[in-house]
C-alpha cells in the first residue's frame, strides 16, 4: 500500500484510464480496447458536490463505477484520503468501500424483486457487522424516515412502490453504512418531472445533515448547475472542461460545451426563440478508434488543422478553469 | 388560426383490467389545426401516451375507447374498423414512437421498411418508390443517403434511427404527425437535432404534429400550442407563451417550479417539489385528480368534479380557483406570473 498525501482534497483522480479488452475477428484473435475512460483527473473536496455532465457512452459512469472500484482501473490513481484505491486488492478495498457508496440510474433494476425493503437496506448493515437484532431494526426505520418513507413499508416489496419511492430506497440503502463519499449516477433521470426535484431536495438535505461529498453524474446539464459546485464535461472518455460552476455556465470556453449547453431545452418559450442553438452535426466517433487528435475535432466548428493532429491537453486558463482546446 | 384538422370530443379511453376498470382518459376534448404543433406534456400515467394511441386507434389489449369521438377532416375514427384504420396509417396520420431502438424491425433494411410503407399507400412503381425513400432520407439529413438506404438499422446510431422513422413517418406526406416521446432516448445534442428536424418539416411541409413530451423545455422550444395532462384529464390547455408565463392550474405552476431556472443566480435556488405521488388510475380520487398533491386545495375539489373554466380565448383550466367566486389565495395569485427567466426579461 503506497501512502501518498495529496492536498486537501477528499479524492483525487489522477490520470485514470479504463480500458476494456475486447476480442474480435474471425476466431477471437483480435484484440481491441474500447477506451471508455482516457487519462481523466479531477479532484473532489470535501463536502462539496461535483458535477460529471457529458451524452451517452462519454464514459462519465465507468470513472463513477472505477471510483468505487467496481472495476479494477487500467492504469491511473484515485487518491481517497491520500490513500491510492486503483492499487487495492479486493481485500484491501473491503474497508473503503463502507466509506464510498453509490446511487446508482435505474431504480427498477438496482432492487433485488425478491428482497423485502428491509433485506435491502440491512444487507450492507449485516456485510459490515454494523448492528444487529433490535438496534438493526430501529435503524432501518430511522433510515426510511430519513429519505422520507414509513416504518411501515419495510416489509414491502420494490414492485410495491413508485419510482420517486424506489430511488429512496436505493438512497437508504447507501446511506445505511454511513458513508462519506457518494457516486450519484444519473439518480433522477428515470424519474417524473414532478419527483426529480423531490430527489434533488432530499440529496441536498442529506449533504447539509451529514456533509457527504457528492460525485454527481448526470445528462441533463439544469440539474447538474442546480446542484454542483464544480463540473467537468467528458467527451469520448475525456474531460474537454472543468470549471467552478458559475464559472462554466457564464464563461463556456470549449466548443463542444458551448454545443452541449445550446442544445439544452429552455423551460421558456420567449428565451428558446432568441437563443439560437447551436446544433452538432454527427455522432461521437467510436471509442475503440480514437481520433489521433482533438477527439472532438471532427464534429466542432472550429476546427483547424492541428486539430486533427495533436491532442490539446487540459489546461488551466485562469481561477481553475480547465479546458482542452488549443484556441481558446 | 387556420382550418381545423383533428376535432377530439369528450373521449374516454379504459383498461379492462382484471382488476377492474382503468380510466386512463376521462373526458378530453382538444382540437389540432392544420399546421400547428401542438404539445401535450404530463408525467407518466397521465395518459398523454393513451390519448395519442387512442387517435390511431392501436390501444394494446385490454384497452378500449368507451366514449366520445375523435374527428379527423370531419371523419369519425371511432367507427372505423382495422381494415380502415391500416389505409389511414401513414397515409393520413403517422406515428413516431419513442424508442427507435425497437420500433424498427431489424432483419430490413432501412430502405426496405421505408419503402413499404410508400408502395402500400402509394401506387407507384418500386424504383419510384426507391427514389422517394432516398429523398426522404435526404431531407432528414441522413449524409449520402444513396448508400444508407441499404443499411440495416443496428448500422445507424439512435440519432439516425429516429431519423430514418421521420422520413419513414412522413413519406407519404401525412397531414397529421404523432411523435411520442421522439426524443426521449436521444443525447441532449441529438435531441436538439431531431426536435429541429420536426420543427423545420413542419415549416416546409405543413405537417400538423402533436409532440408527447414530459420534458417542459422540448415543448417551450417547439410547440405553438400545450394541453398539460394529469390523472387521465387535461388540466390546462393554452399557447404556448401563457402555459409559461401565466399558468393557471396549480399542477402547470407547480411543473413550473420544480425544474432548475435556466439562467445563473437562479440555477441554484432550491426547488419547490411537488409532493405526494401520481393518483393510482385504478382508484382515481373523486372531483379533482389533482387535489392530494396540491397546496391550495380546498374542500369542494375532493367532492366536486372540476367543470373547464375559459381563462381565455384559446386558454382553459381545469382548477376551482379559477372560478369568479374563489376565494383569493395569495400565494396562488403570485404564482399566476409564471416562470420568466432573467436572461428572457432583458
Amino acid at each position: 500500500m503506497k501512502l501518498q498525501k495529496s492536498n486537501c482534497s477528499l479524492l483525487e483522480v489522477r490520470n485514470l484510464k479504463m480500458y476494456f479488452k475486447r476480442h474480435t475477428g474471425i476466431l477471437s484473435r483480435r484484440v481491441e480496447y474500447v477506451k471508455a475512460v482516457d487519462d481523466v483527473s479531477f479532484s473532489i473536496e470535501r463536502g462539496e458536490t461535483f458535477g460529471l455532465v457529458g451524452e451517452s457512452g462519454c464514459g462519465k459512469s465507468t470513472t463513477g463505477c472505477s471510483i468505487v472500484r467496481l472495476y479494477k482501473p487500467t492504469s491511473g490513481h484515485i487518491f481517497y484520503d491520500g490513500l491510492d484505491l486503483a492499487e487495492l486488492s479486493t481485500k484491501e478495498m473491503w474497508p473503503y468501500r463502507r466509506k464510498l457508496q453509490m446511487i446508482f440510474q435505474d431504480p427498477y433494476a438496482s432492487l433485488n424483486p425478491r428482497m423485502t425493503v428491509s433485506d435491502i437496506i440491512g444487507e450492507p448493515l449485516d456485510i459490515f457487522n454494523i448492528s444487529k437484532g433490535r438496534e438493526r431494526r430501529d435503524r432501518i426505520s430511522k433510515l426510511l424516515e430519513v429519505v422520507g418513507l414509513s416504518k411501515s413499508h419495510a416489509s414491502r416489496y420494490p414492485h410495491e412502490f413508485s419510482g420517486g419511492q424506489r430511488q429512496r430506497i436505493g438512497i437508504a440503502r447507501a446511506l445505511a453504512v454511513n458513508p462519506e463519499f457518494i457516486v450519484c449516477d444519473e439518480p433522477i433521470s428515470a424519474l417524473d418531472v414532478s419527483i426529480q426535484a423531490q430527489v434533488i431536495n432530499m440529496l441536498e438535505e442529506l449533504q447539509e445533515q451529514l456533509g457527504l461529498t457528492y460525485l454527481f453524474i448526470a445528462h441533463d446539464l439544469s440539474v447538474v448547475r442546480h446542484i454542483s459546485r464544480r463540473v467537468g464535461v467528458m467527451y469520448l472518455g475525456s474531460l474537454v472542461e472543468m470549471a467552478s460552476t458559475e464559472d462554466l455556465f457564464r464563461n463556456t470556453l470549449h466548443p463542444y460545451t458551448q454545443a452541449l449547453l445550446s442544445a439544452v431545452p429552455v423551460p421558456d418559450p420567449e428565451l428558446s426563440r432568441r437563443m439560437n442553438a447551436q446544433v452538432l452535426e454527427g455522432d461521437v466517433p467510436s471509442p475503440i478508434d480514437t481520433p489521433r487528435g482533438c477527439k472532438f475535432a471532427s464534429r466542432c466548428m472550429r476546427a483547424r488543422k492541428n486539430c486533427f493532429d495533436s491532442a490539446p491537453s487540459l489546461r488551466n486558463v485562469g481561477s481553475e478553469h480547465y479546458v482542452a482546446c488549443h484556441y481558446v | 388560426m387556420g382550418d381545423t384538422l383533428l376535432q377530439i370530443h369528450h373521449l374516454h379511453t379504459s383498461f379492462f383490467t382484471q382488476l377492474g376498470e382503468v380510466k386512463a382518459i376521462r373526458d378530453v376534448s382538444f382540437r389540432l389545426d392544420k399546421g400547428e404543433i401542438l404539445g401535450i406534456v404530463g408525467e407518466s400515467g397521465s395518459g398523454k401516451s393513451v390519448t395519442s394511441l387512442s387517435i390511431m386507434k392501436l390501444l394494446p389489449y385490454p384497452g378500449k375507447i368507451v366514449s366520445g369521438e375523435i374527428l379527423l377532416d370531419g371523419e369519425n375514427l371511432v367507427s372505423k374498423s382495422s381494415r380502415q384504420m391500416r389505409r389511414i396509417h401513414g397515409d393520413k396520420i403517422a406515428m413516431i414512437f419513442q424508442d427507435p431502438m425497437t420500433s424498427l424491425n431489424p432483419l430490413f433494411s432501412i430502405g426496405n421498411q421505408i419503402v413499404e410503407a410508400i408502395t402500400e399507400h402509394q401506387r407507384i412503381s418500386r424504383r419510384k418508390a426507391v427514389e422517394k425513400a432516398v429523398d426522404m432520407l435526404r431531407i432528414v439529413g441522413i449524409p449520402s443517403p444513396e448508400k444508407r438506404i441499404r443499411s440495416f438499422p443496428y448500422e445507424f446510431s439512435g440519432g439516425m434511427r429516429q431519423r430514418a422513422m421521420i422520413a419513414m413517418a412522413l413519406s407519404c406526406e401525412p397531414e397529421l404527425l404523432i411523435a411520442d416521446e421522439p426524443t426521449t432516448a436521444l443525447d441532449v445534442t441529438i435531441q436538439a437535432q431531431v426536435l429541429r428536424l420536426i420543427k423545420e418539416l413542419n415549416d416546409s411541409l405543413g405537417t400538423a404534429t402533436i409532440l408527447i413530451t414530459h420534458n417542459l423545455g422540448c415543448a417551450a422550444s417547439t410547440c405553438d400550442r400545450i394541453l398539460v395532462m394529469y390523472g387521465g384529464q387535461i388540466m390546462e390547455e393554452a399557447p404556448v407563451d401563457e402555459i409559461f408565463y401565466d399558468p393557471r392550474h396549480p399542477y402547470t405552476m407547480g411543473l413550473l417550479h420544480s425544474i432548475p431556472k435556466a439562467t445563473a443566480r437562479e440555477a441554484q435556488e432550491r426547488l419547490v417539489p411537488i409532493l405526494g405521488t401520481p393518483p393510482d388510475m385504478l382508484h382515481p380520487p373523486t372531483g379533482c385528480p389533482f387535489y392530494p398533491r396540491c397546496v391550495f386545495a380546498m374542500k369542494i375539489c375532493a367532492s366536486r368534479e372540476v367543470p373547464e373554466f375559459v381563462i381565455s380565448d384559446g386558454h382553459r383550466a381545469k382548477c376551482w380557483l379559477c372560478h369568479p367566486e374563489a376565494p383569493r389565495i395569495e400565494k396562488y395569485e403570485a404564482q399566476k406570473g409564471g416562470v420568466r427567466h432573467e436572461a428572457a426579461k432583458e
